[in-house]
């Protein structure tokens, strides 16, 4: 609690037991009436000054319909009709209700808070001379070296210098498993290190780190507001002064006709009806609850790895219909591995293999790579490269090289002089058809998937013999076809943006279970197809129409983000383009986070409606019966405070949306 | 130019009417606040003072909110 809270907390009681007592004498011994009401202004003062105090500041400054006028009115009028007991009463439950609500906010905000706790407080510096002093994380600049200990929270981006040891990303990412982190491998600030102590040279400055710009964004998320949210400020701003002007309407117009039609007009009771009209209607509950929702559903996703830039984006999230994705890097790893080895009759596949690796084994492109990487795999060795010269790169065509084939039995490792002696020399031709017709090696089958590698060799004089071929291809992530599973049942429609051949993205299509491809695309095409689709939902300003979400890796994927109703951008973390680009971010890589963002989003929102239907409901049932003259003072209280901590622990359940 | 201000306000419904005043002033562009962080994102017309601005902001919602404070 504040100091504030206490001292309001301090005021509660004694008015209290002041109340209490006071109400116990006058039971027992009879006093006149102006006894009575000198003993209840006590504790009234004690209790409710700051509300009077406050009412008169306001009404000076032009600001009469508040929260504090109303109390004030509905007290005073109850004290000046007699009933000093209730207005007394009526103040004091006024007060608690507003404690209680003000340390309800405080510990949600708390609760947010708690759970983006990933700032850390100090980082050590290690000196020229070997000493480490602690500093405070914004002092130190790029290129310092720092230490970090087991159990310790990485303060700022760098790369690993000295030491090994696994990393708790959870607070960053919601990944559980810990990561091994070797010297040379970049490290982001906000991990904790479980083992061994490291070394850390940093790369960017404080502001600049992974956690400083997590923190800021999700700060700032709060400050881009839902419809919602402003429906609600709208709201406030209208419905304040019309109950004000019913509470003067109920006062007035029904004594007056009872008045014409020769009835006794009973000012008091209407006096009194139109007070209680005036406690229900404050819209604090309302005004509260929404932006507390929405807050508490970023701070969840937050701690989950997703990164929700603004209340609006959580919104229009719930309302997604349509999600297109981007084939390389969000469906799959984005790295090319090979996966079909088709050897011709005659070849085995593993002599297919290791001619290529040698034919690819002096290039460093992504596909010679693979090649080479599936090779030490097979056969757990690396290319022995004294074997291998007269490399010739054919642009546009592939690559050859010769080969100096060993006898079987033959260890490599021989002298390099040895070697001419013994090796048959063999040429070989890798790279994709256009080069097989220019040595003239017949091709039976063309293969269209992924990225074809034709390989075929030539004996000294001899004629261009055909090997086989090696497809290459983008791996799918092991939650891809969970998550596209996931989002199906939801109902949503999946869309795959590729450049792949048609062949190719159809069978990716089937095997992962997506709705929709769109193949042979070039990368400006994205836009044009996000464009299409957008049409295809209907009408850009109409607010209900579904949204669309698109999800890249952030990489030459900006336009299309920022052109789609939301840009997600996956396995962003460290990457400030996307970050920047996107406006939901996940932090790491995994499909099936989108499938749990939604879900947070249609329980945030779900939670937002039920807030906002309860306590107007409620508020205008108790109007209704505050009209009517069946609502006291009581029931006042409880429309207006007793909701509201209802509606503010109701905003609270968004922090613990599971998966 | 824009600038974030640490701000403290009881209730929710007086955050709305501060953001309206600090929106109001002369020479603030637009200004957002959030009850939930407790932080006021201003930004400024080209070519203002932001100080003398946040100043007078500050008075304005003092006005409305006597409960209220912008730390600047």
């Amino acid at each position: 609690m504040s100091k504030k809270q206490k001292n309001n907390l301090c005021r509660c009681i004694i008015s209290l037991v002041l109340v209490v007592a006071l109400s116990v004498t006058f039971h027992f011994i009879e006093m006149p009436w102006f006894v009575e009401l000198a003993a209840f202004l006590i504790p009234y003062f004690v209790v409710g000054y700051d509300v009077l105090f406050k009412a008169a500041k306001n009404i000076r400054n032009g600001q009469v319909f508040d929260e504090c006028f109303l109390m004030a009115v509905a007290t005073i009028g109850a004290i000046a009709t007699g009933e000093y007991r209730e207005g007394v009463a009526v103040m004091l439950f006024y007060q608690i209700g507003e404690l209680f609500q003000s340390i309800a906010v405080g510990k949600s905000r708390k609760n947010i808070a708690d759970l983006m706790d990933i700032c850390p407080e100090i980082a050590n510096v290690m000196h020229e001379d070997g000493t480490v002093t602690e500093e405070d994380p914004d002092d130190v600049e790029v290129g310092s070296i720092i230490v970090v200990n087991p159990g310790e929270r990485v303060p700022i981006d760098g790369v690993i210098i000295e030491g090994d040891t696994s990393l708790d990303t959870s607070a960053l990412t919601g990944e559980s498993v810990p990561r091994a982190a070797h010297p040379g491998d970049e490290i982001i600030s906000g991990c904790i290190t479980l083992s061994g102590m490291i070394k850390v040279k940093t790369t960017k400055e404080f502001e600049d780190s992974t956690v400083s710009k997590i923190l800021e964004l999700v700060e700032n998320s709060s400050m881009r507001k839902a419809k919602a949210e402003n429906f609600i400020s709208k709201f406030a701003k209208y419905y304040t002064p019309i109950v004000c002007y019913s509470a003067l309407a109920l006062f007035v117009i029904p004594p007056v006709i009872r008045l014409l039609l020769g009835m006794p007009a009973d000012w008091i009771d209407w006096l009194m009806r139109a007070l209680t009209f005036l406690v229900i209607s404050c819209p604090c509950a309302v005004v509260i609850s929404v932006p507390l929702s929405f807050f508490g559903g970023i701070g969840c996703a937050s701690s989950k790895g997703i990164l929700v830039k603004g209340s609006n984006y959580l919104e229009a999230l719930a309302s997604t219909g349509t999600i297109v994705f981007d084939k390389t890097g969000t469906l799959t790893k984005g790295v090319f591995e090979v996966q079909e080895i088709y050897a011709e009759d005659g070849v085995s596949r593993d002599l297919l293999l290791e001619r290529a690796a040698n034919a690819e084994s002096a290039s460093s492109h992504p596909i010679a790579e693979s090649i080479l990487r599936a090779y030490k795999a097979t056969f757990n060795k690396d290319i022995n490269h004294i074997l291998i010269h007269e490399v010739e790169e054919i642009a546009g065509h592939g690559v050859s090289v010769c080969y100096k084939e060993l006898p079987d039995g033959v260890i490599e490792t021989i002298a390099a002089e040895d070697i001419d002696g013994m090796a048959t020399h063999v040429k070989i031709y890798a790279g994709n058809l256009r080069l097989m017709k220019l040595v003239g090696a017949d091709v039976p089958d063309v293969h269209d998937e992924g990225t074809v590698v034709y390989i075929a060799e030539s004996y000294e004089q001899k004629a261009t013999k055909y090997l086989g071929c090696i497809v290459i291809a983008d791996q799918l992530k092991e939650t891809t076809k969970d998550a596209m599973t996931g989002l199906s049942k939801q109902g949503i429609k999946t869309v795959m943006l590729t450049g792949d051949a048609e062949k190719a993205a159809k069978r990716i299509a089937e095997k992962i279970g997506i709705s929709e491809y769109k193949s042979e695309l070039l990368p400006g095409d994205k836009v044009d197809e996000v464009e299409k689709l957008l049409a295809s939902l209907g009408d850009q300003d109409d607010e209900k129409r579904a949204r669309l979400a698109f999800v890249g890796d952030g990489i030459n994927d900006a336009p299309v983000l920022a052109r789609a109703d939301i840009g997600i951008a996956m396995g962003a973390m460290g990457s400030d383009a996307a970050i920047e680009a996107a406006d939901v971010v996940l932090m790491d890589d995994d499909p099936a986070k989108i499938s749990l963002a939604m879900k947070i989003s249609r329980k945030t929102l779900k939670i937002v409606k039920q807030n906002i239907t309860f306590a107007i409901a409620v508020k205008v049932l108790c109007l209704l019966l505050g009209a009517l003259g069946f609502a006291n003072m009581w029931l006042a209280i409880f429309a207006d405070v007793g909701v509201m901590v209802i509606a503010v622990l109701n905003a609270t359940r968004t922090l613990r949306i599971k998966n | 130019m824009k600038k974030t201000y640490k701000v403290e306000v009881d209730c929710a419904a007086c955050a709305e009417k501060m953001q309206e005043a600090i929106k109001n002033t002369e020479g603030v562009k637009d200004a957002t606040l959030s009850f939930m962080t407790l932080k006021c994102k201003v930004e400024f017309e080209d070519g203002v003072d932001p100080d003398t601005v946040i100043q007078e902001a500050r008075k304005n919602c003092k006005k409305i909110e006597d409960d209220m404070e912008i730390f600047i």
